[in-house]
């Protein structure tokens, strides 16, 4: 026991005196907001998976959606003197002073998923989506896809007043604008909820002369969309057919619809906020070269011709 | 005779109420009404409703029960959740269909049995005891679905959600069913009299010899229950359980139900098919909300302004007030109502 | 006698009608400064409702009342304490959370520049309490004081905003000796300052200890006022308890005892706090009487015997064969009947029709699972409505519509109607008219012909006499004395409750 305790000091003290060039030797504190959703789990154990292909040493915290645990565990970041420090702000203020005691310890702190309102020079960069460019590329891809056709589009809202509901539908309105042929002719909130996305699609199907009228669908994310092929299905049409389906967010379950022909296209917001947020500390770290103090994630858009099933599996395992 | 005409009486102004609301919908949107048949089953507006309905018109069922006992169950929307998850958790385990309806039921009612052992053996006031479920009811859902959407394929299970029966979607034909069922069973026995003698004076009604501790104990069961199938039939309808968001709310809107069935929330005297008007009354406020096209911003205020206007024309002083205007007819009808 | 001017509060023919029921008929009432004044009664007497008319806290509906030779009319307790009228309740009614000097001066804080000036109230708080000879710090949270200092700073309180009259409504309910005693000289001292006191208890020897005058009130009329110092105790409870001595209406009837086999046994049947150890054996087809003062355990022997509070000493047999009657259902399993004191709360169910009340025990004891037929219903219904004359426009009234006679006679019929074979009715003809008094004291006699065995508890001595073939009397949470046979007259049981009083006292 004494003799493992102090090889195992004896390697610390090592790779001290050795120092710290590459990312391998890294320790990195993460503050992740809490498991409240699929995707949200996803990021959690890519984060882990990317820290470890890349031999970084990843001191976990889940602060089950309160700041002050993520205060506390960014605190006990800077005391236990780690290398850099990744958050998933849980709120947008509030973060001035903590951050301050970690820029005037050196520690460089990346911000995943979410910013903050707090002085650009308190964190080294952030590594976030665009969701106003998720509604846009899903939008492309309609106007791609129906090639001047006229198509009446249903829409699927997130929760109203949300900010990825107002810029997913903004990034959407963006990329029809200027085709005529496409008009938005119902939108309408359904809560990112596969309940409430089959209800309110139910609605727009008897509101439409039966789905007859409606020739594609957009949902604010996939879970809307899975729950609204359920009710195209049951309203005797088929859905990636007769109606258009697209959606963001690209979880698993969207990559089996479209296996099976019944959705068409999705928009992904990565979970993988961590990687491009590694590659950067580990430029900083060796030359200092200082990243941009905005990292976008790409936007990538999946279609039934991305071999959907291969992409499920790979999905499947990431907590989602 | 007399006692299906005082029935009746009794459940008018629902459904006055909920042809009003549905000819309000129709004016505005006349397909409202058509139905015709598709593959089988009944399509419709109308059918729609009956079937978004369901889960609150089940957990009304229980509801009305544990109002009755001058009781209140916050916990059924967050009940729901992990009975969806301990279903879909059991089906793609590999239990068969009978095992794992049976244990999600089981699980609900264990839900009750805690809830009511807190109300009757501890004398927790039940909207504090039922909080307690309410709040760590979705946590225990989301450890059994970890956090994620747990989806299933078994066509049994599934078809709880969306097959259908007689033309008529399956959760209509459960709620249906159930509450029909339910309503035999206090009426036809003496538990109805015995739950309200409860509701109105627990300790003279044990001093009757009521035993108005198991009574209550197993209201709360039946409210566990009926949260159990409602959370089946929701994760069915999508084809898995979604510990974060199946029930969200229901438990208020399940309370409003009640309400707006004309029961009262200090206990006493019920009405179960009261409260299924009532779940069909906000039902068919949301679908023809989702009908009309406003935008979604709107979508809360709309309901509000109608249940509202629907509780005010209810209240015994605007009942009152009418009977007054009415004067000669409808006052002495209201006097003579009142002398029965 | 001293001239009209010593009276300081003075009410006359004071009536006061509540739905159903005289609360206050034709009331007299004379305080005098520098006085203390018992009011005294039994529950339901009208105390309550008779200080409730003097503090404007009710309306009166009839009568005169005249405060330091001028007629008031408070519409509320403010306006009497403005005239000069204070009250303290048993249940101190101040707010805990603030401190004795801010409850002392609520709603009147000494000010400066707009501002409470805080030391300015301390220091007169400080003043007004050494006046009660009470030195505590006055910036303490009032609920950090002794129940005995709350009572002194809500007197301090109250006479420093009224000072005429000073109302103490069982303020003694919760002290202790001591503490009575320091009360008792803080009265003393307001007494010599001329105050007017009027003392509600059902503590006898408090009575006699500082009370100058005792005024009685029975079912809401002026029994009488009679110096304190002039009246037996004996003749006192004679008063509260109705009847003048040496009169006896009661005959013959049920004077032998009973000669039938006993039926139910109660040995060292006690409850600790509630009851003390009891024995107590009732025949077939005999009515034994429990009397006793207010607070004496009359209601607690009877919840014991029902199961409503479970014995933690004894045994109890029926028909010699040992029982254990833990709860209600049990004591209803062996055919027991319990009509409680307090009807609404304890008895109807008042939203339910006459119907479902009456046959609520019944169907309670068959199960949920054997529902009585709706047609047996509405012929046990019926066959009470008549056999006992409830006045209901139908079966199907609701219970709390009908007056608290018929509502009484709801609850009889409730027992009735499971063939009990032991009732034990508390208080049976409380707070009901006269006719319905006389049916349900004829009902309880043939009840009794019919051999059912009987309890009833009642504070209408004649009453008792007129029904019982013997009479247990209570004192203070035990069973003190029982009168058979010939020895049960009206004088027997007061003497019996008396020279127990002093018994007591006597210790």
């Amino acid at each position: 026991m004494t003799l493992k305790t102090a090889l195992a000091s004896a390697t610390i003290l090592a790779a001290c005196m050795f120092g710290s060039a590459s990312a391998a030797d890294m320790t990195v504190g993460f503050s992740q907001i809490g498991s409240e959703s699929g995707w949200r789990a996803a990021e959690t154990t890519l984060t882990k998976q990317q820290a470890e292909s890349r031999g970084i040493d990843l001191k976990f915290a889940d602060a089950q959606q309160k700041q002050e645990n993520q205060i506390k565990a960014i605190r006990s970041f800077i005391a236990q003197g780690v290398d850099a420090i990744l958050v998933a702000p849980v709120v947008a203020t509030g973060w001035d002073d903590v951050l301050t005691e970690a820029k005037d310890a050196e520690i460089p702190v990346v911000l995943l998923d979410r910013t903050v309102d707090a002085s650009e020079d308190l964190y080294l960069t952030a590594v976030t989506s665009d969701l106003v460019h998720e509604g846009n590329v899903a939008g492309k891809w309609l106007v791609d896809t129906v090639a001047g056709k006229p198509c009446n589009v249903v829409e699927l809202q997130g929760t109203t007043g949300s900010s990825p509901a107002i810029d997913r539908k903004k990034g959407f309105e963006q990329a029809l604008s200027g085709n005529d042929n496409l008009k938005i002719v119902r939108s309408q909130t359904g809560d990112f909820t596969r309940t409430k996305g089959k209800e309110v699609m139910e609605s727009f199907l008897k509101a439409e002369n039966g789905g007859k009228d409606i020739c594609a669908l957009y949902a604010h994310n996939d879970d809307m969309a899975v729950g609204a092929i359920q009710a195209i299905k049951e309203a005797g049409l088929k859905p990636g057919t007769d109606i258009l389906v697209v959606s963001i967010d690209a979880v698993p379950d969207i990559f089996q619809a479209m296996a099976a022909g019944e959705a068409n296209a999705t928009v992904e917001l990565t979970p993988n906020m961590a990687g491009p947020a590694f590659d950067a500390l580990a430029a900083y770290k060796k030359d200092g070269t200082v990243p941009p103090k905005w990292i976008q994630t790409e936007s990538k858009l999946y279609t039934q011709k991305d071999d959907p099933m291969k992409v499920y599996e790979e999905k499947k395992g990431l907590g989602y | 005779m007399n006692a299906l005409k005082s029935h009746l009486l009794r459940l008018a102004p629902q459904i006055v109420v909920l042809i009003a609301v549905v000819l309000l919908i129709s004016l505005a949107f006349p397909d409202f009404l058509t139905l015709q048949m598709q593959n089988g089953r009944i399509y419709g507006s109308l059918i729609d409703v009956l079937n978004r309905g369901a889960p609150v018109a089940l957990l009304a069922i229980g509801m009305t029960i544990v109002i009755a006992t001058r009781g209140i169950d916050l916990s059924v929307g967050a009940v729901m959740a992990i009975c969806g998850a301990v279903a879909a958790a059991s089906i793609t385990s590999g239990h068969s269909l009978v095992y794992t309806l049976a244990l999600a039921l089981a699980v609900g009612m264990l839900c009750g049995l805690w809830n009511g052992i807190l109300v009757a053996v501890l004398d927790i006031q039940p909207i504090i005891a039922t909080l307690v479920l309410m709040v760590a009811g979705r946590g225990i859902a989301q450890l059994i679905t970890e956090g994620a959407i747990l989806t299933f394929n078994h066509p049994g299970l599934i078809f709880i959600g969306s097959g259908s029966f007689l033309g008529l979607p399956m959760p209509v034909v459960i709620w249906l069913a159930f509450g029909v069922a339910i309503t035999l069973l206090v009426r036809r026995t003496a538990l109805g009299m015995l739950v309200e003698a409860l509701g109105i004076n627990r300790r003279a009604s044990t001093l009757s010899g009521v035993s108005t501790g198991v009574l209550l104990i197993a209201a709360y069961i039946l409210s566990g229950l009926c949260a159990a199938i409602a959370g089946v039939i929701a994760a069915a309808d999508i084809k898995g359980a979604d510990a974060n968001n199946a029930g969200l709310w229901l438990e208020l809107d399940a309370i409003l139900a009640v309400v707006v069935g004309g029961n009262s929330l200090l206990g006493g005297r019920f009405s179960i098919a009261a409260s299924l008007l009532g779940a069909m009354i906000i039902q068919a406020i949301n679908t023809g909300i989702l009908l009309s096209g406003f935008p979604p911003e709107f979508n809360l205020i709309i309901k509000a302004a109608i249940i509202v206007l629907i509780l005010v024309v209810q209240s015994p002083r605007v009942r009152d007030l009418s009977a007054w205007f009415g004067r000669s007819g409808s006052r002495e009808a209201a006097v003579k109502q009142e002398a029965k | 006698m001293q001239g009209n001017d010593d009276i300081i509060l003075s009410a006359t023919g004071i009536e006061k009608v509540f739905p159903g029921a005289k609360a206050l008929n034709n009331v007299n009432f004379q305080l005098r400064r520098g006085e203390v004044h018992a009011l005294l009664g039994e529950n339901g007497a009208g105390k309550s409702t008779l200080v409730k008319c003097i503090t404007g806290a009710y309306r009166r509906d009839g009568g005169k009342l005249v405060l330091d030779g001028a007629d008031i009319d408070p519409r509320d307790t403010f306006e009497a304490q403005r005239l000069g009228i204070g009250t303290v309740y048993q249940e101190v009614n101040l707010l805990p959370n603030l401190t004795v000097a801010e409850n002392l001066f609520l709603g009147r804080q000494p000010r400066r520049f707009g501002l409470v000036d805080a030391a300015e109230m301390n220091r007169r708080a400080k003043a007004l309490l050494s006046g009660y000879a009470l030195d505590i710090d006055v910036r303490a949270e009032l609920s950090s004081c002794s129940v005995a200092v709350q009572q002194v700073v809500a007197i301090a309180r109250a006479v420093d905003l009224s000072g005429k009259v000073l109302i103490l409504d069982e303020p003694t309910a919760s002290l202790d000796a001591h503490e009575v005693e320091m009360l008792f000289a803080i009265v003393r001292r307001l007494k010599s300052q001329g105050l007017g006191v009027i003392f509600i208890t059902h503590f006898l020897e408090q009575v006699y200890a500082i009370c100058d005058r005792i005024t009685v009130l029975r079912n809401g009329q002026l029994v009488g006022t009679r110096d304190a110092a002039a009246l037996p105790r004996r003749e006192l409870i004679a008063m509260m308890l109705g009847r003048e001595l040496g009169e006896e209406i009661k005959q013959a009837g049920n004077a032998q005892a009973a000669e039938g086999a006993v039926r139910y046994r109660f040995r060292g049947y006690g409850r600790k706090g509630h009851i003390e150890p009891f024995d107590l054996e009732v025949r077939k087809g005999e009515v034994v009487g429990i009397a006793g003062l207010l607070g004496s355990g009359r209601t607690e022997t009877a919840e014991i015997l029902f199961g409503a509070q479970k014995a933690d000493s004894g045994t109890a047999e029926v028909d010699g064969k040992s029982v254990e009657i833990s709860s209600p259902r049990t004591a209803i399993r062996h055919r027991f009947g319990f009509c409680p004191e307090d009807r609404k709360t304890d008895g109807i169910i008042g939203d339910l029709s006459v119907r479902e009340n009456i046959v609520l025990a019944l169907q309670a004891r068959r199960g949920w699972a054997r529902p009585i037929p709706r047609a047996e219903q509405d012929r046990l219904a019926d066959r009470y409505i008549t056999a006992l004359d409830i006045r209901t426009s139908d079966r199907e009234k609701p219970i709390r519509l009908l007056s608290g006679g018929n509502q009484q006679k709801a609850i009889l019929a409730r027992w009735l109607a499971t063939n009990p074979e032991f009732l034990i009715l508390d208080e049976p003809t409380r707070g009901i008219d006269v006719g319905a008094h006389a049916e349900i004291i004829r009902l309880i006699e043939s009840l009794c012909e019919q051999g059912m065995s009987l309890i009833v508890i009642s504070s209408e001595l004649d009453e008792l006499v007129a029904y019982s073939r013997r009479v247990i009397v209570l004192r203070d949470r035990a069973h003190v004395s029982e009168l058979v046979g010939e020895e049960v007259t009206t004088s027997h049981i007061v003497e019996a409750i008396a020279v127990a009083d002093k018994h007591e006292a006597g210790q």
